[in-house]
């Protein structure tokens, strides 16, 4: 079996190759966004990622699939700069320039973006009340002297991008996340993504806890979002969102590390066989 | 100006500064004499165990007698504009502005006044509608010797509002009353009378500049609903950081009356404040709903009691505390049922947020229950801002103060749902954001 898989890792590898080449010549050599190397992430003191290599630049599709607990939150959540997930190794820049030294808010306004798998409620804070907070703190940034965006034009942006996502307008007025179901969760999430149009993306598992209608809506309002202008890391355990968000590629994550990269076939592979084939890859440990 | 200790001498003084009658004059002064014949809390009272007043120079501070307005009805100092101008800008049923206790505008519009609602101050209340006063100042709700406090305000009281409302009428749009303090001393009373099935909301604002050297509120409030009454009160605080403030402050209720008490405190230097509610007629039911925010070395001490004496009665309080810096909050809260007082439903949180390590909260709920057919809850939290909540507004690119703001209004949001009052929110969510 294990020669079978290393044929079939070299062929898919050579896919793999073949797609970056077909992205650099689409969109010329773009300057690399989002650069992960030999990230190293503990928790409480207890490593989790043990050297995460990744490349995602604008206009790319990447799915990061995984088993349960292989650290593929952790790095969405590191990467967003949560002060419980500690870099002990490594690097990361972001537009060229050092995502690691700078505060969440920042990496945010920077244009970098996080759909939490399981974002926290916030009482109390309206949801329309929270975005125009979110969207008035982007331009104060980028211009000292900003008033902030008129509310009569607030709520017609937001009622367009919830419209986007076949939001009900009611929703605005609701307290973030409280209360919300799994799969409102989620679609607010999007919703956040819709309104915020950042460079790069994280999707922390947002098509879990959606049912089918509202994957559909949730997967075509996101993809209405993809374009030369978002770069975007899916996080996934499921085929099905694939089919709305085509990935450009697809990597696996297995203990903190990402032991497989290819094209679209290998998230079909995996839906076929699981995980089972790849043990033994990991780094120091992997048959090669 | 010259100022005067509380002696025997200066109630008189005041007294007749004011022209009152007789009655109200020897009510001052067997008054003052309860004040003489209690101690001083301590710190060994139960009650004030947590509230240091030691280092209070009470009679250096001394009662307000005149001050530096020449005679009554003509204060030389007025409010600034921007604290008067948004009370105006409302649509209200009436306005009282008063300066130290003395009265600098007081309006009520015709139609109520023409339904025999009257809103003015106390002192006025006392000339012109003086039995109805007298039947009830300090009698039902805080008689003198309620506490040290309650005595030495009920001789030295001065200004506040006063409202009735006669039977069967609602009174609708709120009415209003500012007390501005300059003189680092007032001794406010408001009086609510609202008679059987009459409606009412009445809003108070005591605010002050931070002065220098110590400064002193001694209020009393008293809330008298008749059966099937309703009222909406929401007394909104913030002194400046100097002022030490004691007030008593009670609620009774009549059968079916229903209140809704808002409390807002975020100013003052130290206050205690002793608020309860008397469920005394079947079915009544309170709502005390706590916003208090303080910082600085802010000490903020409420004590309050849900009285229930009789049957099918509610009462449901809420207390949310945002505390900074080395501030310090300490709610006492207890539920009391009477033996008659079956099929009652007493409720009590007390939630915390320190938003400092060097921030303290203390919370001691309290149940003394003797009817057996009694749904009775109570519960407090202390936390911290939940960093998880910070983290996830950084990440939508809020600064951190400004997403610690945020969960802050969210943390309060619960309570200011319940100001009925659109321009008083609006002061206080300003007054929120100003604080973090
Ligand atoms: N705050 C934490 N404290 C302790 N352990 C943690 C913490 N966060 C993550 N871990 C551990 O790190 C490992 C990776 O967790 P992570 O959430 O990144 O997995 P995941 O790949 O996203 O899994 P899933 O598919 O279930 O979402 C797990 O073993 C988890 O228990
Ligand atoms: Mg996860």
């Amino acid at each position: 079996m294990r020669v079978f898989d290393s044929r079939l890792w070299l062929c898919y590898n050579a896919a793999a190759r073949w797609a970056m080449e077909r992205q650099r010549k689409r969109y010329g050599d773009v300057h690399a966004m989002l650069q992960v190397r030999n990230l190293h992430v503990s928790v409480d003191g207890q490593p989790i990622l043990k050297g995460v290599n990744l490349v995602v630049r604008q206009g790319e599709i990447h799915a990061l699939m995984g088993p349960n607990g292989s650290g593929k939150s952790t790095l969405a959540k590191a990467l967003m700069g949560h002060p419980g997930y500690e870099v002990t190794a490594g690097e990361v820049t972001f537009k060229g320039q050092n995502l690691l030294e700078m505060a969440p808010d920042e990496r945010s306004r920077r244009g970098l973006f996080l759909a939490f798998q399981y974002p926290v409620a916030i009482p109390g804070v309206s949801l329309a009340n929270f975005l125009r907070t979110a969207i008035n703190v982007r331009r104060k940034a980028a211009d000292p002297d900003d008033k902030g965006l008129p509310i009569p034009e607030f709520r017609r942006f937001l009622k367009a991008k919830m419209d986007l996502l076949q939001m009900d307008h009611r929703f605005a007025g609701r307290y973030l996340n409280d209360g919300f179901s799994g799969g409102e969760k989620k679609r607010a999430e999007a919703l956040q993504l819709a309104v915020l149009e950042p460079d790069i993306a994280v999707l922390d598992e947002t098509d879990s806890g959606l049912d089918i209608d509202a994957l559909r809506v949730v997967s075509e309002g996101v993809n209405a979002l993809a374009g030369p202008d978002l770069g975007m890391l899916v996080i996934t355990h499921y085929q099905r969102i694939l089919n709305y968000i085509k990935p450009h590629f697809v990597h696996i994550m297995l203990d903190g590390e990402i032991v497989e990269s290819g094209g679209p076939e290998l998230a079909l592979k995996l839906e076929e066989r699981g995980y089972t084939w790849l043990e033994g890859k990991q780094n120091g440990r992997g048959s090669g | 100006m010259e100022r005067k200790g509380f002696t025997c001498e200066a109630v008189e003084e005041l007294s007749a500064y004011l022209d009152e009658p007789g009655w109200m004059r020897d009510f001052r002064l067997a008054a003052f004499e309860v004040y003489q014949s209690l101690p001083m809390p301590s710190l060994r009272d139960e009650a004030w165990r947590r509230t240091d007043i030691r280092p209070l120079q009470l009679d250096s501070i001394g009662p307000f007698l005149n001050g530096n307005h020449p005679s009554p009805g003509s204060p030389v100092v007025e409010p600034p504009a921007e604290v008067v101008a948004p009370l105006l800008a409302q649509e209200t049923g009436g306005i009282l502005v008063q300066v130290d206790g003395a009265t600098v505008r007081c309006t009520l519009s015709e139609e109520l006044g023409a339904q025999g609602v009257l809103f003015t101050d106390m002192h006025m209340a006392v000339r012109e509608h003086g039995e109805l006063v007298r039947s009830h100042f300090m009698r039902q709700a805080v008689p003198p010797t309620a506490g040290k406090f309650a005595a030495l305000h009920a001789a030295f009281w001065r200004g506040g509002p006063f409202l009735y409302v006669p039977a069967g009428v609602d009174a609708g749009v709120p009415l209003v009353s500012l007390l501005w303090a300059s003189a680092g001393r007032t001794f406010s009373h408001t009086l609510v009378v609202l008679e059987h099935g009459a409606q009412a909301t009445l809003v108070t604002h005591l605010e002050s500049r931070v002065g220098s050297g110590q400064a002193l509120h001694n209020g009393a409030v008293e809330l008298l609903l008749e059966d099937d009454t309703r009222l909406q009160y929401v007394a909104v605080q913030e002194w400046g950081s100097n002022v030490w403030q004691f007030t008593h402050e009670r609620a009774r209720l009549g059968r079916n009356a229903d209140l809704e008490w808002v409390i807002s405190s975020m100013g003052s230097r130290l206050s205690k404040s002793f608020q309860t509610v008397e469920l005394d007629g079947a079915g009544a039911s309170a709502r005390m709903y706590g916003l208090l925010f303080a910082d600085g070395s802010q000490h903020l001490d409420h004590d309050t009691q849900q009285n229930h004496n009789a049957p099918d009665t509610t009462s449901d309080l809420l207390f949310k505390v945002a505390l900074k810096d080395r501030s310090r909050s300490v709610w006492q809260g207890m539920i009391r049922v009477l033996p008659a007082a079956q099929r009652t439903n007493g409720y009590q949180a007390n939630r915390n947020l320190l938003l400092a390590e060097t921030a303290r909260a203390d919370s001691i709920p309290g149940l003394e229950i003797e009817a057996d057919d009694v749904r009775c809850t109570h519960g407090a939290t202390v936390g911290q801002a939940d960093e998880d909540q910070v983290f996830y507004l950084m990440s939508r690119g809020l600064p951190r103060p400004d997403a610690t703001r945020l969960v802050v209004a969210g943390f309060f949001a619960e309570v200011m749902d319940r100001v009925p009052v659109l321009g008083a929110r609006e002061r206080l969510q300003a007054a929120i954001q100003r604080r973090i």
